[in-house]
């Protein structure tokens, strides 16, 4: 069980997680030791999964996201195994869900031009395996980016 | 900016674990730290690396449900975007905002405890949002971030 101390360490990692053990310990009125400890065992827990780098798609040439929200034919026995297997394969995919509702898979895509991405949907999307009904949905902006857990 | 076959190597190796000091990631592409250390500044500067974030377990920090909303705003042209964005966007349980064209004009990622949690939410903080129209929920049953096209 997590206590204040563990959350308050969460709390501040979470907001900027380039801080340094000591800077972090500070700030969460820890000393370093305890820190490396309470870290090191929601590590251990699995709690905290570990760093990944945000990489700006639009500055690497990707400026269009699109949300591909898919409805499969679940009359087919593993649609959704076979479905997703394949959409691991198209690089350009950068979020994968699946849902309980209306839609039963995001498809979170990147491109790089309008003329990318219609050439991706028609050769790489559409041709996915047991899709009953697709929706595109354009990104226009980012009113709030992942920010974390309300810890 | 220009990327070679090892800046694509380097992000990949962000994106699978950017705790790994730049010593670390050297090794694995055969660059001295010195290199390494240059290559990151400058995918930094250039604006390709934005940065790091946590990866938590959500579950196991209690957060058990995650729902995908999509939202149509009912009176456009009467309501502030900037209003209703600015308010959507302080609520704490609402971990992604994105303006969206297609069929919604939205895509809201709320977390929540549970499923009550989670109504409490939509309810009281979501539905009293200026001009808010239909709400479509979708629960999310599993998520994997791919590397991307590097």
């Amino acid at each position: 069980m997590l206590d204040d101390k563990d959350r308050a360490l969460l709390r501040r990692l979470q907001a900027d997680p380039s801080l340094t053990v000591p800077e972090l310990a500070a700030l969460a009125g820890l000393t370093a030791g305890q820190a490396t400890r309470r870290l090191d065992r929601m590590t251990a827990d699995g709690v905290i999964r570990g760093q990944t780098a945000v990489i700006d798609w639009a500055a690497l040439g990707y400026p269009l996201q699109v949300s591909l929200r898919v409805t499969l034919d679940k009359t087919v026995p593993g649609a959704f195994d076979a479905f997703l297997a394949a959409a691991r394969e198209v690089a350009e995919v950068l979020e994968i869900q699946t849902f309980l509702g209306r839609v039963d898979v995001r498809l979170a895509l990147v491109a790089r031009d309008l003329a990318h991405y219609q050439d991706l949907y028609r050769r790489r999307i559409l041709s996915l395996p047991h899709i009953a009904d697709i929706e595109a949905l354009m990104d226009v902006a980012a009113v709030k980016s992942e920010t974390g857990l309300p810890l | 900016m220009t990327l070679d076959d090892l800046d694509r190597a380097l992000l990949r190796l962000m994106v699978a674990d950017a705790a790994q000091p730049a010593s670390a990631l050297g090794r694995q592409l055969g660059l001295s730290q010195p290199a390494t250390w240059r290559r990151i500044r400058r995918l930094q500067e250039g604006g390709i690396l934005r940065g790091r974030r946590l990866q938590l377990d959500a579950e196991r920090l209690g957060f058990g449900v995650t729902v995908f909303l999509g939202l149509k705003l009912a009176t456009k042209g009467r309501v502030s975007l900037e209003d209703f964005e600015r308010a959507v966007g302080a609520i704490p349980e609402v971990q992604v905002v994105t303006h969206v064209l297609g069929l919604y004009d939205y895509r809201l990622r709320v977390v929540a405890r549970d499923l009550a949690d989670f109504e409490r939410v939509l309810r009281r903080r979501i539905m009293t949002l200026p001009g808010v129209g239909n709400v479509e929920a979708n629960v999310m049953l599993s998520e994997e971030r791919r590397p991307g096209p590097l």
